[in-house]
């Protein structure tokens, strides 16, 4: 029951993950990664994390998504500009995707586990509650510097998309 | 029921599940030209690396893993931002988001 979720939520994640890719138009990328981003959220809550799944969804499909599909529609690209790479750039990677992946699986799964005899011990270490109490006392100072790097990312996010009033073009 | 999930499911499967999907990212960081897809091909990875960190949180039962995994997203969502607000200034520029087309620090 559970692995056939599992099965049936990666083959959803790493599809739409490669259709976001693949896709010529970038509002399908933009829709596509929506469809993968809702899996992880599904994978999430698989491991029982409700907090964490619903700050992903928050997060990422209605904050970050939206503010991408802004940016696709304020620049409108036509789709004929968009000439695909060449074949040895494609070639290449590809190439390089299979060398990553090679590399990451064969150093991940040589690995031995330190927990020989996984066991369920039924203590509670993800309900809010927990999360709290963890984020609050442990990592405080990382939560401060969050904040902190929130704040400058809006501000200059502000001063890069204000309008110069002397526009000096580069011109290409 | 879903207390016992790696037991059942196996942190293995997760494991190669975190890895094509951080590979299928920067296959799109090399391939697309678009620097918007770009940008979604980082988050793709960011978010291979979130599910890894988890699943890792599951299998230890810690939830300092869980921790890590907000810090990851406001990092995310500080890059977007500004990732998005320089794509901006650069279409106000050129008129392209083309990143084959940056190339005024070419010698």
């Amino acid at each position: 029951m559970l692995t056939t979720i599992f099965y049936i939520l990666s083959t959803i994640t790493l599809g739409s993950a490669l259709m976001t890719i693949l896709s010529r138009n970038p509002i399908h990328s933009a829709i596509w990664l929506v469809v993968c981003f809702f899996s992880i959220a599904g994978h999430y809550a698989m491991f029982n994390a409700q907090f964490l799944a619903m700050v992903h969804l928050i997060v990422y499909s209605g904050a970050i998504m939206i503010l991408m599909l802004f940016t696709v529609m304020m620049m409108n690209f036509n789709k004929e500009r968009q000439i695909q790479k060449k074949k040895i750039i494609v070639f290449a990677g590809v190439v390089s995707l299979c060398l990553v992946g090679y590399v990451l699986l064969a150093a991940l799964l040589k690995a031995q586990p330190t927990i020989q005899e996984y066991y369920v011990s039924g203590e509670d270490y993800q309900s809010i509650k927990v999360l709290g109490k963890v984020l609050m006392e442990d990592y405080v100072i990382p939560f401060e510097m969050a904040a902190i790097l929130l704040l400058v990312s809006m501000i200059g996010a502000v001063l890069l998309s204000k309008k110069d009033k002397k526009e000096n073009k580069i011109t290409s | 029921m879903l207390q016992n999930i790696l037991q059942e499911i196996g942190i293995q499967n997760y494991i190669i599940l975190s890895t094509i999907m951080f590979c299928i990212g920067v296959f799109g960081v090399l391939y697309r030209r678009n620097a918007i897809v770009v940008l979604m091909s980082i988050e793709i990875m960011l978010n291979a690396v979130n599910l890894l960190l988890v699943a890792f949180s599951t299998y230890h039962q810690d939830a300092a893993g869980q921790v890590f995994v907000f810090f990851t997203m406001t990092v995310a969502a500080a890059e977007v931002a500004i990732g998005l607000a320089l794509l901006v200034a650069i279409y106000r520029n050129i008129k392209s988001i083309d990143i084959d087309q940056l190339r005024n620090l070419k010698g």
